[in-house]
């Protein structure tokens, strides 16, 4: 089990999970930089991810998609925001099939890898944070939204009787 | 579509308040805010031109409708959002952390393998229609 840490910060909408590996940063790198040993980790195994584009530079975009047991696909991309190989990572990371476009049940994340040496091994922690406070206000407003059209259904029933 | 019968007056003293308190531009404001944060009325009452009385008859009307809970702590009184909501905030969180608990477990034995293997991944013969749903969504 390489997780040694998870916070979870409801007001500052950020998760963070601290991971030790048994191998240098430059090798754990690799599963980030490669995009043969990123489909190996990035979907679950009953939806593995094969990954179309890869640029892993400021500004870049990596699309993949993720196929499900009866062939169905779910796209995501990240958009690259930083990069310093093999220590720091950062991506806006999202699911939809354009960058930049998001489906209402997950707002996109900001994601921040960081790789640090930690004797023969790796201590790596991912910073996961919605992209915005707004985001995230949305999708929760829509969920309010939904207990306010069943109170309005409810008016339409007194109205018919 | 809900199918309603008979019993009418609390329902519709319900959706009274409900419109009532959402009808009323500062009382949204409100909403929004704790929806994802939690406010004493003095500090709401620091975030709107008007009186910490005024707010503070605003914050009554939301707490009438269940739109947010007061509670008192000391000298304060704290506002903060339906609980649901809460619940939903952190729902995603808890999505997002066994997301990542899953990739991590799989990067750690893809780094156990001696080499990074270098067969490529059997995938399917693919038709690239993207759909808009996700996998982690489990709808209700």
């Amino acid at each position: 089990m390489p997780v040694t840490d998870v916070r979870k910060d409801l007001d500052a909408l950020t998760m963070t999970v601290t991971a030790r590996f048994e191998a240098p940063p430059a090798r754990v790198w690799q599963v980030w930089e490669d995009p043969r040993q990123l489909e190996r980790w990035w979907g679950p195994p009953t939806h593995p991810a094969t990954v179309v584009d890869h640029d892993l530079r400021p500004g870049g975009v990596v699309t993949y998609h993720m196929t499900g047991p009866e062939g169905d696909k779910y796209p995501g991309w990240w958009r690259i925001q930083a990069v310093e190989a093999p220590h720091r990572l950062e991506f806006e990371d999202g699911f939809g099939a354009e960058p930049g476009l998001t489906t209402a049940e997950l707002p996109s994340t900001l994601a921040v890898v960081r790789l640090v040496e930690d004797g023969a091994g790796t201590t790596m922690t991912i910073e996961s944070r919605f992209a915005s406070p707004e985001a995230l206000r949305t999708v929760l407003a829509m969920g309010m939204e939904e207990g306010l059209r069943q109170a309005l259904g409810q008016v339409d029933a007194l109205l018919a009787t | 579509m809900v199918v309603h019968s008979g019993t009418a007056d609390p329902s519709a003293q319900r959706v009274d308040r409900l419109f009532h308190a959402l009808a009323d531009a500062t009382r949204r404001e409100i909403v929004a805010l704790t929806l994802v944060g939690e406010y004493s009325v003095t500090e709401l009452a620091g975030r709107f031109p008007m009186s910490f009385a005024a707010v503070q008859k605003h914050v009554a009307v939301l707490a009438d409708a269940g739109l947010v809970v007061k509670e008192r702590r000391g000298r304060e009184q704290r506002v903060r959002g339906d609980p649901d909501v809460l619940r939903e905030a952190r729902d995603l969180l808890d999505r997002l952390e066994a997301l990542w608990r899953g990739r991590l477990d799989r990067i750690a034995a893809l780094l156990d393998e001696a080499l990074p293997s270098p067969d490529p991944p059997s995938t399917t013969p693919t038709s690239t229609t993207p759909t808009s749903t996700t996998p982690t969504g489990d709808h209700r």
